[in-house]
């Protein structure tokens, strides 16, 4: 809502405030002021000139010499604007003018003519394209034959003015007109309001007469009211409702249609024209639309109706979608000589839905959407009335043709002053509640120590008592209110133990050298179960903004890699990211199964400390020493078990398994896909972490620290290449039995001293007893049948 | 033999001074002290002599055996101390190259921002609460005062996923569903968690984001207890010096609702840049919950008020660390990622 103040002191005395100061109140009291707009910014020296004569350029097509009467002389000024003729009033820059963003005229020549200064179209004055009038939109403005030459265009054209840009909430529809700002604007400074005083002259014949009227649909129309005005002239408006209209942001078309937007602004109730020939019947009936129905509205496109929109018509076909947005062929042209005004009260629901169906929105449904004051729909017709008698010359026809069963009583609040104060935390006096709802024009009784408010069906956001609470806070002041901290129990706050061991989580693996990424959820059909886990039927938007947002993930690697690929690209070769996030799965429930995972994807080098000559590249056994790091870290038992997925490569992908489930994959990505996002070696990972915090572990109990010493006895053994370490250290952990300790992988040879498919595998064993110094006889006993036990197997001792 | 036995001092403390290191002297050392060395030999010499002048002969032995002893120590103190020089010369290292890296990583920003709010708030005796992203519109609108065709649903264009389910477009949802499991109990939880909106990225708008929101249930809530809380939180947040001020704003489940504005830490109030030339800069909405809200959820709403209130973590780390542009939080540029590693008190 745009409102300009000098058309605003129309009603309410500002008390000159200046407009910041203004604007900040009124921000204070609760509607935001986003914007406060100077429309004389930066423009000076600019006169009302009359061209006594306009020549074309002999040098330029394009350019006219015109001789301007500025006033105090006549000047010569070159105009390039089409639309320039001899006998205009124009809008004229004389050298030293200022116009916004900081031009200065001067006196210059233009391909050889002297030109004095400048002829301004409203674009130059720094009004938006979008708000002059169609005529002059592509040229020089025109002003009326009355304007008085070389007076100045700032000041007798309300320029001089400032405009506030108000950000309303859904529940401050009364703001939506200026009569609306007004009272609030009222209630700040403790100044009463005006409204317009309505008389003109009527007609002696009746508008029931000339126009009859059928409601067929009360429920969505309980009110109705029209007013017949005959032998107007179509015209340009004057410039004060102009500019008005300009400053309040909308453009002016003719004088029947500014008067309607005039009101629409003034008293936030929409009105509409229609051409009473054009209408043809006399007749208006508002009723449900019929099955197929079409009407051309004014943005000329044809529209096929449902059911369930409201319709106006002239009781044979539709003339305007009720509230929304009129038909093409009733529409006000400069041959109307008749009009009907219509001003009419909607239900919301009603509009919101046509508006909805056919994705139109006007300041008109806007305003019906949030609902209009029920007692301001017969004064704005009786408001246009005035105004076209005024300035289009009309006669109004006596009366008006009205149905009417809508309900326009006050709604009464009652409540407690002590209860305002207890959910304030304040002591507010009763007397200053009292004058508190005075200024808002609320009507109050104190009855039993209570307040009985009857509430303006203006506010229609008033219905509760706490409702009541703000207007009483905001108008006393917040700044007022103490500052405490509730009196509750003293209870202790803390994290869940999943809360807990989710950041422990995050801890580890920024630790172990990884930033956390965050991405996003939604991705693409294609991408959606790329590495899912668990593969279910994808969960697809009703409306996506793109198709690469359209379906929720169901593993957090695709975006995760796709970040690795974005840093790559800009040469950082080396990346190591981790995530936490949902992944989102189909049930047979309502809802999905958000599972929470952790993710981590990695690329370049691990370890770079190039002086020194340590490299260490990424590879699988750094994710997964990540893996089992973070396994004893939480106290889990995490297995890994080869395995294929797709997009990844089948020799270097396992899954993560714990108590036989699966509850995660690792592995490298596969070189195709690598090369298709421009990658090299990528290790991704990623677990359900929620199936691993949801383990509760054991109390924490300490070993006693060994009193006697280890033993330890390396083997080196040949193997196939397709026997795994794991399954010797098995083979060796089953052997060893209680007094081996530990078994540790310490070399892997696989070069050619060795025989054609095989390779050897060192491990370092670890023998102890807790109970006393081990002999070497007792160890080469066990070891003994560790060895047998790998002969069993067809593993080699090597030599 | 007195004349052999000093030409022999005389010698050895020659070789004594000429040794240039710790193995020549100590060859030194074996060839005149050792058992074969011409000391030695001398004294076993001897028993040829006639018995009076042995024990002269045998203390000159000696005086000569400790001249060349003491000196031959004392070049050995020299010597290994030259050596140890030298050693410490030859270990000398460049210490401006650079240390081996100790790799590390970091919290994501935003991660950051919602810990430090989890924290001051479960110091305060909350807990965290968290529900899910795709939810049922029931909670999402109607459980908070937002029936299907309230205009405040403009507000926030949603993405649905059936015409009941859709993905969450605040962290609401989670008080409605505490409320509803806490069966009329009070309640003092933190909810923070991903979001969802209908908004074309750009620099100030992501169709994903973070929101953590407040809410404070029991007996005599009042909205002073708001405005206290709200200020205990500005200040460990922004500074001991940040001054709260509220404004009147709507939210359809809170009423009364308020705007919170925290005076600029950047310039203290007399304005710049960040914001806007005002002094203030907006950080938070909150409010009375509205008491249909406590009613649908089964709370007596005579007996109980309760206040809640919610921020963006995203606009508060664009604020705290300068941040321009939304999307940096979800490109993870590691080269802005990194940035968020170091402590800052
Ligand atoms: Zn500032």
């Amino acid at each position: 809502m745009l409102v300009s103040i000098k058309w605003l002191k129309d009603y309410v005395n500002t008390q000159d405030l200046p407009a910041d100061e203004l604007g900040e109140k009124i921000t204070r009291a609760g509607i935001e002021v986003d914007a406060v707009i100077d429309r004389s910014e930066g423009l000076s020296n600019i006169v009302v000139g009359y061209v006594e004569s306009c020549e074309k350029h002999p040098q330029a097509d394009k350019l006219s010499i015109c001789q301007v009467n500025v006033g105090d002389e006549t000047d010569q000024i070159i105009c390039g604007a089409p639309n320039i003729a001899a006998g205009q009033k124009v809008i004229v820059a004389r050298p030293g003018a200022r116009l916004p963003g900081g031009m200065k005229i001067k006196k210059a020549k233009l391909r050889g003519e002297v030109s004095n200064g400048m002829i301004c179209s409203l674009q130059e004055l720094g009004i938006e394209g979008k708000l002059v009038p169609k005529a002059y939109a592509e040229g020089i403005y025109v002003l009326p034959e009355e304007a008085e030459i070389g007076s100045d265009v700032i000041t007798n054209f309300d320029l001089d003015d400032t405009v506030l840009e108000l950000g309303l909430t859904p529940n401050r529809a009364d703001a939506m007109s200026m009569l609306g700002v007004a009272y609030e604007v009222g209630a700040i400074l403790e100044e009463e309001v005006k409204l317009p005083e309505i008389s003109y002259p009527e007609a002696e014949q009746t508008a029931e007469s000339m126009l009859t009227l059928q409601v067929d649909a009360p429920e969505a129309n309980p009110l109705y009211a029209a007013k017949v005005v005959r032998n107007i002239k179509v015209k340009e408006s004057p410039m004060w409702l102009q500019q008005r209209l300009m400053a309040a942001g909308v453009r002016p078309h003719n004088n029947v249609v500014d008067v309607t937007n005039y009101i629409l602004m003034e008293y936030g109730q929409p009105l509409h024209a229609f051409d009473y020939d054009a209408l043809g019947t006399g007749n208006i009936t508002v009723r449900l639309a019929k099955k197929n129905e079409k009407i051309t509205t004014l943005d000329d496109t044809e529209r096929t109706l449902s059911p369930h929109q409201l319709v106006i018509t002239n009781g044979e076909v539709p003339v305007a979608l009720a509230g929304v947005m009129g038909g093409a062929d009733s529409e006000v042209s400069d041959s109307t000589t008749t009009v009907v005004i219509e001003s009419a009260y909607f239900a919301s629901s009603s509009i919101r839905e046509t508006s909805k169906n056919h994705g139109l929105r006007s300041d008109a449904s806007s305003r019906y959407e949030k609902g209009v004051d029920p007692n301001r729909v017969i004064p704005a017709a009786e408001r246009a009335a005035q105004l076209l008698s005024e300035l289009a010359d009309g006669e109004v026809l006596a009366g008006s043709v009205i149905f009417d069963e809508l309900d326009k009583e006050e709604k009464i609040v009652t409540v407690s002053p002590d209860f305002i104060n207890s959910r304030l935390g304040m002591k507010i006096p009763f007397e200053e509640m009292l004058d508190i709802l005075k200024r808002l024009q609320f009507n109050t009784e104190a009855a039993n120590g209570q307040l009985v408010i009857s509430v303006p069906t203006r506010r229609q956001d008033i219905q509760i008592e706490e409702d009541v609470v703000e207007e009483i806070a905001r108008l006393y002041g917040y700044d007022e209110i103490p500052a405490t901290l509730p009196e509750t129990e003293a209870a202790p706050g803390g994290l869940t133990p999943y809360q807990a061991k989710r950041r422990i989580v995050r801890n580890y693996m920024e630790g172990a050298g990884l930033l956390q990424a965050t991405t996003y959820s939604l991705t693409s059909e294609k991408s959606a179960t790329q590495f899912a886990l668990t593969e279910t039927d994808v969960t697809k938007l009703l409306m996506p903004m793109s198709e690469e947002r359209s379906v929720l993930r169901q593993s957090l690697l695709p975006h995760l890699v796709e970040s690795v690929s974005y840093n790559t690209a800009r040469r950082m070769d080396s990346v190591a990211l981790y995530e936490v996030g949902s992944v989102f799965l189909k049930t047979d429930d309502e809802l999905l199964n958000e599972e929470e995972h952790l993710a981590l994807a990695m690329t370049g080098l691990w370890l770079d400390n190039s002086w020194q000559g340590e490299k260490k590249p990424v590879d699988f056994f750094v994710a997964k020493g990540i893996v089992e790091g973070l396994a004893e870290k939480l106290g889990v038992q995490l297995e890994f078990e080869r395995g294929e997925m797709n997009d990844l490569h089948p020799g270097r992908t396992a899954f993560i398994m714990m108590d036989g489930r699966r509850v995660g994959v690792m592995g490298q990505l596969h070189p195709s896909e690598q090369k298709q996002r421009d990658l090299k070696t990528t290790i991704v990972m990623e677990l359900n972490l929620a199936a691993l915090l949801s383990v509760e572990t054991e109390a924490l109990v300490y070993t006693p620290v060994p009193r006697y010493p280890s033993i330890s006895r390396d083997i080196a053994l040949v193997l196939s290449k397709i026997v795994e370490a794991g399954t010797i250290e098995t083979v060796i952990r089953n052997a060893g039995g209680k007094l081996l300790k530990d078994v540790r992988v310490f070399d892997l040879y696989e070069g050619d001293k060795l025989e054609e498919g095989k390779k050897s595998v060192a491990f370092s064993l670890t023998y102890f007893d807790p109970e006393k110094t081990l002999t070497d006889e007792e160890v080469t006993a066990v070891h003994e049948k560790v060895l047998s036990a790998l002969t069993e197997v067809g593993a080699e001792l090597r030599s | 033999m007195e004349e052999q036995l000093q030409a022999l001092k005389t010698e050895a403390l020659e070789k004594i001074e000429a040794a240039k290191d710790v193995k020549e002297l100590n060859n030194v050392r074996v060839a005149y002290l050792g058992k074969k060395g011409p000391i030695t030999d001398l004294l076993k010499g001897m028993g040829k002599l006639p018995a009076e002048e042995r024990p002269k002969m045998g203390a000159l032995v000696n005086v000569v055996r400790e001249e060349v002893t003491t000196n031959l120590e004392e070049r050995m103190a020299v010597l290994e101390e030259q050596a140890i020089n030298e050693k410490l010369q030859r270990e000398i290292i460049d210490i401006t190259l650079p240390g081996r890296p100790v790799k590390t990583g970091n919290s994501h920003p935003l991660t950051r921002v919602v810990e430090e709010i989890e924290d001051l708030f479960i110091s305060m005796g909350y807990e965290i609460a968290e529900g899910p992203e795709v939810e049922k519109d029931y909670y999402n609108f109607e459980a908070l005062n937002l029936p299907k065709g309230h205009p405040a649903r403009d507000m926030q264009d949603s993405f649905y996923i059936t015409e009941d389910i859709l993905l969450r477009t605040h962290t609401s949802p989670v008080q409605a569903r505490t409320m509803e499991a806490k069966g009329g109990e009070p309640i003092k939880i933190i909810c923070p968690g991903k979001v969802y909106r209908r908004d074309n990225d750009d620099a100030t708008h992501s169709h994903q984001f973070t929101q953590i929101e407040g809410l404070v249930i029991g007996e005599n809530i009042r909205m002073s207890d708001l405005k206290g809380t709200l200020s205990v939180f500005a200040k460990k947040l922004f500074g001991e010096e940040r001054e709260i001020r509220l404004r009147p704003s709507f939210f359809p489940f809170t009423e009364p609702s308020v705007e919170m504005d925290i005076s600029c830490f950047k310039c203290g109030g007399s304005g710049c840049n960040v914001c806007k030339k005002t002094g203030w800069i907006e950080i938070l909405g909150a409010g009375m919950v509205h008491p249909n809200v406590l009613e649908m959820a089964g709370y007596d709403s005579d007996r109980l008020s309760g206040f809640a209130f919610g921020m963006g973590p995203e606009r508060i780390a664009m604020l705290k660390y300068g941040v321009e542009d939304i999307r940096h939080f979800y490109t993870n540029d590691i080269r802005f990622l990194s940035q968020f590693n170091r402590t800052e008190v």
